[in-house]
């Protein structure tokens, strides 16, 4: 027990004038389930850079198995026992899953034995990778590492947007690695799933390592406020980190229209059959496990898709979308989970969001310089983007390429925004941002439509829920009603407990 | 259970199968547009032979499966004309000179084209610069280089190596330099497709993340990609000595065609996607293209006119087909 396995100290890393890591450290125990915590920007993903050898550090050392070692590719890190699964899989899209195991050289029995027990024991390994689904590959990627049997697996993120059902099979086998000779370094935004399954928190903030603690019922508390700092002084519930005040929702006129009227829109494979009515000032959440229709229905709403039937009424007018240009016309806006999906990467903060409101044909002519630079000031002050890295989007954080993504919708005179999983992979500080903004927008007489992940999200943000299951909306309820357990049980189809519709 | 698995055998047995159809599908239309095109040559004209489109091929073939080889791997390589040039004159100096040396000589000729390409994919990982822009300027320097060593056509080449790409073997519709051309092709590629380069080659084309995090060594792997592409670049320049008997440093229009073919033979030029049989077919198909249109008296200019036009058609074609495949699965 006193002998670590893994162990970091003091570690630096700069990157040009900018410090990711001051004095990063880290011990691992043989056979733990080690959280590592830290809010956008605290140096997390730094940090796994440099155990897995993907970028060198600085200053500082570490320590595999008694060895100080300086690994300088993944391939090292892994041939010296340490194995990383990161949010998006190390899975080569044009190779057959055989031949990404042949390029990993990973032992293919092995491979074949962790499939069963994580719920995709009917994957075709000749099937070539692109073709599957990206849940699907998260989990082939996590099964490849385990098959490699490594003395620390480092888990970044990588439940962050696996369904329900397979992530439970993921736990399980996070779980056998207790008591071990073996490691686990798990990061995860999800504090529920942290306090579920870890065994200590280290916590790192402005690229130190602030503190390490023993995940016991209550430690949440102590995580956020060390992930915080002590110069957060917001007020906040005990025990509900990420709690916004909401003031109560104005009572509806009576008569006006819903904003955005669904009404049996059904699309590819997937999406059947769905109506419900969306309206100003109300933030609507939508929960559904993965591929049960959402992506299409947020790609009809978007005009990225065409319904293959139903009809979408925009304040009571149908509207019929062939092009995204047609849905922001009628002031309705997707702000998708995957941030390169929406914004230039490579273009500057300023340039993305000006760009909505650039970008219709109807206004040509010349920029107002100095009209642009106060658009972008005030949306950078209203959502606090972090700037020091504003020459390219790409080198933002998770966190602030997502304000940048709201951002430029703002003052565009959009009326309905679209947020599919607006928060994956984003730090909790963050998060609390973007809802608190999600109410304001709300209150401000926009309507949000909310598909999240998260289930805990519908009663933070929401004033309403829906449940799709199987292409269809099989629950609606009220957000104060909509507990967790209720909300799983409806997105796995099953019937809601009398209680739970009565309350 | 052992049911169970079998059963779950034999499904991915069929899907193999479907697979493998699906996934050469192009390759598969490919040969059959080549085979009609070949029906409606010989109505032209009777007396016409394959082996004298082998022949003319062969150079370019090479460019082709080179440029796909680099292409499959993510990069592009624009010297690929120059080295050919440039290994084209070399050998027609030194067999000249040396007409029994000229064994030697070969093997000599294809390690310089595999220390090329090294030196293309070296530049290329090291400075960091994009490919295309490296590339371009190391077109420039080995067609200088070309000129520096034969100043115009001139040179010689042995008879064996002129004889070893003519005729037919045993029949004459097999046509000799075909022959050689699968066989050197497919006796690098084979094995090669099959290793762990052969894997990071595509990897890297893929996904240069996954792949890196995979733990391919990406450096070392383009640079093995670029010394393929001069390694058959230097045999591209290698069967222009054969076919024309001289060495010319004014390299031919290779860099376009070989391009071209692997468009149409189904290489992405993203990376990541394609074979070398495609390519191989692409050429021939081009080649047969121009044949025909001469015997049917088009104006030379605007053949190439309809040359072009056919070939942004028959990738459309293949774009919407697979689209279609796609939406249909």
């Amino acid at each position: 027990m006193s002998d670590l396995l893994l162990e970091a100290n003091g570690v630096v890393k700069r990157y040009g004038s900018v410090v990711a890591l001051r004095d990063a450290s880290l011990a691992i125990r043989p056979g733990e389930i080690h959280a590592l915590m830290g809010a956008n920007g605290a140096g997390k993903s730094t940090l796994v850079k440099v155990l897995t050898g993907a970028v060198p550090p600085d200053g500082g050392d570490i320590v595999l198995k008694g060895e100080r070692r300086r690994a300088h590719s993944p391939a090292e890190a892994r041939r010296s026992g340490l194995v990383s699964v990161y949010q998006e899989p190390a899975i080569v899209p044009d190779l057959t899953v055989l031949e990404n195991l042949a390029l990993t050289e990973t032992p293919v029995d092995a491979f074949r034995a962790q499939l069963e027990p994580l719920g995709i024991g009917r994957l075709d390994l000749r099937a070539m990778a692109g073709t599957l689904p990206l849940a699907t590959l998260r989990v082939i990627d996590f099964a490849r590492a385990l098959a490699i049997e490594p003395d620390v697996l480092l888990l970044d993120e990588m439940t962050a947007a696996l369904p329900a059902d397979l992530t439970a099979g993921v736990i399980e086998a996070i779980k056998r690695f207790r008591g071990t000779d073996r490691s686990v370094i798990f990061i995860s935004h999800r504090m529920l799933e942290v306090a579920g399954l870890c065994d200590r928190a280290t916590v790192l903030r402005n690229g130190a390592t602030v503190g390490v603690v023993d995940v016991t019922p209550g430690a949440a508390d102590d995580i956020v406020s060390l992930m915080l700092g002590p110069g957060s002084d917001e007020p906040r519930a005990p025990g509900d980190p990420t709690a916004v005040t909401r003031t109560p929702m104005p009572s509806r006129v009576g008569d006006a229209p819903p904003r955005l009227a669904v009404q049996g829109v059904a699309a590819g494979r997937q999406l059947q059959d769905v109506s419900f009515d969306l309206h100003a000032g109300e933030v609507l959440g939508l929960v559904a496990l993965e591929g049960q229709g959402q992506d299409e229905l947020f790609e009809v709403l978007s005009g990225q898709r065409r319904p293959a039937a139903g009809e979408l009424l925009v304040d009571g007018a149908p509207a019929r979308f062939g092009h995204p240009a047609d849905a922001i016309r009628a002031g309705i806006v997707l702000v998708p989970a995957d941030r390169s999906a929406a914004l230039l990467m490579q273009r500057p903060v300023a340039e993305n969001v000006t760009l909505p409101r650039v970008a219709r044909p109807s206004r040509w002519g010349p920029i107002n310089p100095r009209r642009e630079r106060a658009i972008v000031r005030r949306a950078i002050e209203r959502l606090q983007i972090d700037t020091r890295a504003q020459s390219e989007v790409r080198r933002l954080s998770g966190g602030n390429q997502q304000k940048v993504t709201i951002a430029r919708w703002l003052d565009a005179g959009v009326r309905t925004y679209l947020f599919y999983d607006p928060t994956r992979g984003i730090d909790i500080r963050t998060k609390r941002e973007i809802y608190a903004l999600t109410r304001e927008l709300a209150e401000g007489g926009a309507a949000v439509l909310l598909f999240t992940s998260e289930l805990d999200e519908i009663h933070r943000v929401c004033d309403r829920a829906i449940v799709i299951f199987g292409g269809r909306v099989v629950h609606e309820l009220a957000a104060a009603a909509a507990d967790e357990p209720t909300l799983l049980r409806a997105a796995h189809g099953l019937e809601s407990r009398p209680a739970g519709s009565a309350a | 259970m052992t049911a169970d698995s079998s059963r779950l055998e034999r499904a991915s047995a069929r899907g193999a199968i479907a697979r493998l159809i699906q996934s050469d599908v192009w390759t598969v239309a490919l040969i059959v547009i080549f085979v009609a095109l070949y029906v409606f040559t010989v109505l032209l004209r009777e007396n016409y032979r394959l082996d004298a489109l082998a022949i003319a091929s062969l150079p370019v073939a090479f460019a082709a499966v080179g440029q796909a080889i680099v292409v499959i791997s993510g990069g592009i390589d624009l010297s690929v004309g120059s080295v050919m040039a440039l290994t084209n004159v070399i050998a027609a100096v030194l067999l000249e000179s040396y007409p029994e040396l000229a064994v030697p000589i070969v093997l000599l000729v294809l390690v310089i084209g595999l220390a090329i390409g090294t030196v293309n994919g070296a530049l290329v990982v090291l400075s960091r610069v994009p490919d295309i822009v490296v590339t371009l300027a190391m077109l420039f320097v080995w067609a200088g280089a070309a000129l520096l060593v034969l100043g115009t056509p001139g040179g010689g080449s042995v008879d064996w190596l002129n004889d070893a790409i003519k005729g037919g073997l045993v029949v004459d519709y097999l046509p000799m330099a075909l022959v050689l051309l699968l066989v050197i092709v497919f006796a690098i590629w084979i094995p090669l497709r099959r290793s762990r380069l052969g894997l990071s080659i595509y990897a890297i084309g893929s996904d240069q993340l996954a792949a890196f995090r995979s733990g391919v060594d990406i450096a070392r792997t383009k640079i093995a990609a670029y010394a393929l592409t001069g390694l058959f670049a230097s045999l591209g320049g290698l069967s222009l000595t054969a076919s024309t008997g001289i060495g010319t440093p004014i390299p031919g229009p290779y860099l376009l065609l070989s391009v071209a073919a692997i468009v149409l033979g189904g290489v992405s030029l993203a990376g990541g996607r394609g074979g070398l049989l495609g390519p191989i077919v692409g050429i021939y198909i081009l080649g047969l293209i121009r044949a025909d249109l001469t015997f049917l008296g088009v104006e030379p200019a605007f053949s190439t006119v309809v040359q072009g036009v056919i070939m942004v058609a028959v990738v459309m074609i293949g774009a919407y087909l697979t689209l279609r495949r796609r939406r249909a699965t």
